[in-house]
């Protein structure tokens, strides 16, 4: 559908509300927020990724003229209400909590760690003072490779930690050993996996600002979940609720690091206390590399089970996730990487050893995907290994295994956070893979191959199916109030990070109340506007705040009609509301504007509230989720592979999305496209690198690569719309499904490509170096077979 | 990711440039800055004064004289490319800018930076060492020419001393039936070549290759040309078994690798770009016996 003029009424493919302004200019970022006598602040980071703190000399910094102040941890403990930074989610698989310091103490566990924090006038002075600090670091052996930070006797990436195991659990249900003794064939493989950071083209940064006048500190910061960065610095700094307010302006992407708490936020905070100044903290390109979270390396090994036609009977294996030098935030990379195995298939058993390992890196946490894509990428490399093994068709093999539509909602008993078991709400899995199939002109494909070949070019085509968590709880709150204006302001705990956050949930509110999307204001992310709020993770806002959003609006409007029906001395039920009146059914003359019966309830002085009716025309909802939505879907990928360069290029792909009812088809194709850039940086291009001593190799975008317009093929998103039962607008986020289904899809055409040279993808990402090794190896292998 | 302090300055000519360049203590060109702000911004340069040289009118344009393809030094690389001189004197140089970063970069890159900055995966090097410029090099007390081929040291090191500015490009004109094709493998269009070969090939009287000049980036700290593989074709007729022996020779070739793509990698993309490079020569010959 075309977008068109604002109106009324979903679904349908609105121009954006968040558009005019970012178009314009006008958009307020971190860096747009000035304030009079403002500091600016750099950090001096650990340039070694282990080491003890033997000394730290700032006389010469301090010197410099310009500079306000350089601050230790030891300068800024008075300040707090502990020593480290209370982060860490419950979580039973934890071994040992393992929260990170304000600054170093005096144990550094990665390069970048931040030790020093400078204050100074400008943000050059502060860099200028960061190179006259002098930080004695004494090094201490250093852990990098999880398969070797789990051994007995190896090195520890933090000296207050009893080993390098700093969580573990097991994805388990059913008779694994049983599916194993039964099985016909049995495929054991190995891969390694990587993903790299979420690299918004906004860094993090934070303003701080203490005012004594109101007693209130107030954070500009560009993250996902303001609520938490207001709770967390009230906790740590002591202070009260009506002290702090945390405000996300317009923040350009997020993709997951924003969600987490970084230590430099509360330094920032704390600073700002301290002087009794605004100070402004911008993270640089270089910062953003080495200190903020990204997901890293996983090690797997997988054994997978199947009967002689190919179903799957059982998996197990294991998964290790380089977890980096603490736990900022969940637990849920590696975790959601086992529970993806089940995808949307049929899986009678698994048992999956799930361990997180500490190293001297940069903490991991989520980015889009948030895990699911390389537990994606395993099930359907696994499923192509069963084809190849038992001689049968790829798209064969999967429609074997595939959840029956029929078979919905469809549970697993893998236990949820709220102790439910993993239930796949809605969806027609066999349908998704068909229309893809159909979509990608897949049988035309050996043509296409053909005029390749002519060309010097493997071509192969490969699919992948997935399903995706979303809508995670327990709630997001919205507020919709209508004033004597006429105009509704809708107040929200989502935060819009470029998801269309408030073009959505105005969509949903204008369509209830029947006025044209311009009567609609959307405020997201300030902790004063919206006493409650949760954020922006997991795929959620649509599902969370779109259903608080829809029952908001719906006690509005009956509100409204009730103060309507006793102004107009008729039945509430004899009105409705159309083109943001109440007005007589039939008679449309008779009507009452909103504004109007805003007015009416907002008082007059001395006079009682027409007809008793509470004061005010506006309400609350903090819907609260029933379990999660599951999305899903199918995505086609044709690639060429250059054989003699190992260079893969994308040439066509294909989505068929599945993310229940559709608001906004354009906001939706926005998100699988951009999901889908991210997955194809993830399986060709990202790749966060360090050497044997922990130093990162790749801080520059000139050695981490992300896909440039020029590697982005044309990307062809359908949508199939299976409601979900679980909330009254039948939604279920779209945010990560683009980037979950990607590797896998990508991955198999590449092996598909290289059929003729019996070539298995165990790494990601797929550099053309290590492709043309592979390619090369096995040019050989066939070389000697012929000689023999 | 802010520079150091230092001093801004803009002369107005060569003279003044070359005044200043004597008179500042620890001073650098700037002459595009697209690799220079952002080692200014890491702070792996630290100059005290830069010296801007985008102001100087007589280092800009494009001309042709009976030495050849003359540019000056300061010469954007999108001047270059959209040049018609160029196109018909140095197609070469043409083919090359196509894979130099991008329109933007190009907006503001200049010849003479792109020389002088010398890095090992650089284009305008690499073709330089097959096109054998003149380079023109203005100091103090006064100019002198030098063959490219003596201009480069080390990695990012040129023969420039420092208080001279290079000044000029002269391109020789190219003997008749000479015949060019540049090859790169990156892994992105704009990005800098993990190996890029440039060829010249000059076919002389009976059907004998005149001159044959093969030059390869990616390879070693500077570009560098494989005069033994150059020597297997000069003065023999063009034949497929000759390329086959020169592209064995040019794979041959040691490679200094990284973590990335590794020194046998390297290698054989120098076999694979040669070869291709040699095709689209051969396409060019025409009839001749391949």
């Amino acid at each position: 559908m075309a977008a068109e003029a604002p109106g009324h009424g979903t679904p349908g493919s609105f121009f954006r509300m968040e558009d005019d302004a970012l178009l314009r200019g006008k958009g307020r970022f971190i860096d747009d927020v000035k304030l009079p006598n403002l500091l600016h602040a750099a950090f001096v980071r650990s340039a070694h990724a282990h080491a003890m703190v033997r000394g730290i000399d700032t006389a010469e910094a301090r010197s410099l003229p310009g500079v306000r102040a350089v601050l230790t941890y030891a300068d800024l403990r008075p300040l707090m209400t502990g020593d480290r930074i209370g982060l860490g989610l419950p979580s039973g698989y934890l071994r040992f909590h393992v929260d990170p310091f304000v600054l170093v103490k005096d144990e550094a566990t990665y390069v970048g760690e931040p030790i020093v924090l400078i204050i100074a006038e400008s943000r050059r002075v502060a860099e200028d003072a960061a190179n006259l600090v002098v930080v004695d670091l004494d090094p201490l052996p250093v852990v990098v490779d999880v398969d070797k930070a789990v051994v007995n006797g190896s090195p520890k990436a933090r000296l207050d930690c009893p080993d390098n195991v700093v969580a573990r659990t097991s994805v388990k249900y059913g008779d694994t050993a049983a599916a194993f003794a039964r099985a016909d064939h049995v495929i054991v493989e190995r891969f390694l996996l990587h993903k790299g950071g979420g690299h918004s083209i906004e860094g993090r940064g934070v303003v701080a600002h203490f005012d004594p006048a109101s007693d209130l500190l107030t954070v500009w910061n560009s993250t996902q979940m303001p609520h938490r960065c207001k709770s967390i610095l009230i906790d740590m700094l002591a202070l009260a609720e009506h002290q702090v307010r945390v405000i996300a302006p317009d923040v350009g992407g997020g993709f997951g690091p924003k969600a987490v708490f970084h230590p430099e936020e509360l330094a920032i905070a704390a600073a700002a206390l301290l002087l009794q100044a605004p100070v402004k903290w911008i993270e640089d390109r270089f910062e953003n590399f080495v200190a903020a979270v990204l997901e890293r390396d996983q090690s797997w090994n997988v054994e997978v089970a199947v009967d002689a036609d190919g179903r799957l009977l059982g998996i197990r294996g294991a998964v290790r996730h380089d977890h980096g030098s603490c736990t900022p935030y969940g637990l849920a990379i590696p975790y959601n990487s086992a529970t993806n195995l089940v995808s949307t298939y049929v899986l009678p058993a698994l048992d999956f050893d799930v361990l997180w390992c500490l190293t001297n890196k940069v903490p991991t946490s989520s980015t889009r995907g948030a895990g699911r894509p390389q537990g994606t990428f395993v099930i359907e490399r696994m499923l192509d290994l069963v084809a190849r093994r038992l001689g049968l068709d790829r798209t064969e093999v999967r429609r074997r295994n595939l959840i029956p539509a029929e078979k919905m909602p469809y549970s697993v008993p893998i236990k949820m956070r709220d102790g439910s078991p993993m239930t796949y709400d809605s969806g027609d899995y066999p349908e998704s893979q068909r229309q893809a199939l159909l979509a990608a002109d897949w049988d035309g494909f050996p043509a296409r191959r053909e005029a390749s070949l002519k060309a010097g070019r493997m071509r192969g085509i490969g699919l992948a199916n997935y399903v995706e968590l979303t809508g995670r709880g327990p709630f997001e709150s919205v507020t919709v109030r209508v004033g004597p204006s006429g105009k509704i302001l809708v107040a929200t705990g989502a935060t819009a990070q470029g998801q269309s956050t408030k073009t959505t949930l105005a969509q949903v509110v204008a369509d209830i109340l029947h006025v044209d999307l311009d009567r609609v204001q959307v405020s997201c992310g300030d902790t004063a506007t919206s006493l409650l709020g949760v954020g922006a993770f997991a795929s959620r806002q649509t599902v969370t705040a779109g259903n608080s959003a829809c029952e908001a609006a719906r006690i509005v409007a009956q509100k409204a009609l009730d103060i309507a029906a006793v102004l107009l001395e008729v039945s509430a039920a004899d009105l409705e509301l159309v083109d943001g009146a109440a007005r007589l059914k039939g008679v449309p003359e008779i009507k009452r504007d909103l504004g109007d019966l805003a007015r009416a309830v907002n008082g007059s002085i001395g006079f009682p509230l027409p007809g008793g009716i509470p004061a005010g025309l506006f309400a609350t909802s903090n819907f609260q989720v029933q379990g999660t939505p599951f999305a899903s879907g199918t995505h086609v990928a044709e690639v060429e592979v250059d054989p003699e360069t190992g260079l893969v290029e994308i040439e066509r792909y294909t989505v068929v999305h599945d993310c229940g009812r559709v608001l906004n088809p354009t906001v939706v194709d926005g998100q699988v496209v951009g999901g889908v850039v991210h997955g194809i940086g993830a399986t060709l291009f990202e790749w966060m690198q360090y050497d044997a001593f922990g130093q990162p190799l790749t801080v520059t975008y000139a050695d981490y690569l992300l896909p440039s317009a020029d590697v982005v093929p044309r990307i062809d998103v359908h949508h199939m719309e299976s409601p979900s039962p679980l909330n009254p607008l039948g939604v279920k986020g779209a945010g990560e499904g683009g980037t979950i289904g990607a590797p896998a899809a990508i991955g198999c055409a590449v092996e598909h490509a290289l059929r003729p040279l019996d070539i298995i993808i165990r790494e990601l990402p797929i550099t053309p170096a290590r492709l043309h090794a592979q390619i090369r190896a096995a040019q050989r292998a066939l070389r000697e077979a012929a000689k023999t | 990711m802010k520079p150091a302090p230092f001093a801004y300055h803009a002369p107005g000519s060569l003279r003044a440039a070359l005044d200043l360049l004597a008179a500042l203590e620890n001073p650098r060109l700037l002459a595009g800055g697209q690799s220079l702000m952002p080692m200014l911004n890491y702070r792996l340069a630290t100059p005290d004064h830069l010296i801007d040289l985008g102001n100087i009118e007589e280092l800009h344009g494009i001309d042709v004289t009976a030495a050849g393809l003359g540019i000056g030094s300061m010469t954007t690389q999108r001047t270059i490319q959209n040049s018609p001189l160029v196109a018909r004197h140095c197609p070469l140089l043409i083919e090359a800018l196509d894979h130099v970063g991008h329109q933007t970069t190009r907006n503001r890159g200049t010849i003479g930076g792109s020389l002088c900055h010398l890095d090992p995966a650089a284009e305008l090097p690499l073709v330089s060492q097959v096109l054998e410029p003149t380079l023109t090099i203005a100091g103090r007390v006064g100019v002198r020419q030098i063959p490219f081929a003596a201009f480069p040291v080390g990695q990012l090191t040129t023969q420039l001393e420092p208080d001279e500015i290079l000044t000029r490009v002269t391109f020789p004109p190219q003997p008749a039936n000479t015949h060019t094709a540049f090859e790169e493998f990156a892994r992105r269009p704009g990005d800098f070549a993990i190996v890029a070969v440039a060829v010249q090939i000059t076919m002389g009287a009976a059907g004998l290759v005149a001159d044959a000049r093969i030059a390869v980036g990616g390879i070693e700290p500077v570009a560098v040309r494989l005069r033994e593989a150059e020597r297997l074709l000069v003065g023999q007729p063009w034949s497929a078994d000759r390329v086959s022996a020169v592209l064995d020779l040019a794979e041959s070739h040691p490679a200094e690798g990284d973590h990335n793509n590794p020194a046998e990698y390297r290698q054989h993309l120098v076999k694979v770009l040669a070869g291709r490079a040699f095709a689209r020569v051969q396409a060019k010959l025409g009839t001749v016996d391949a």
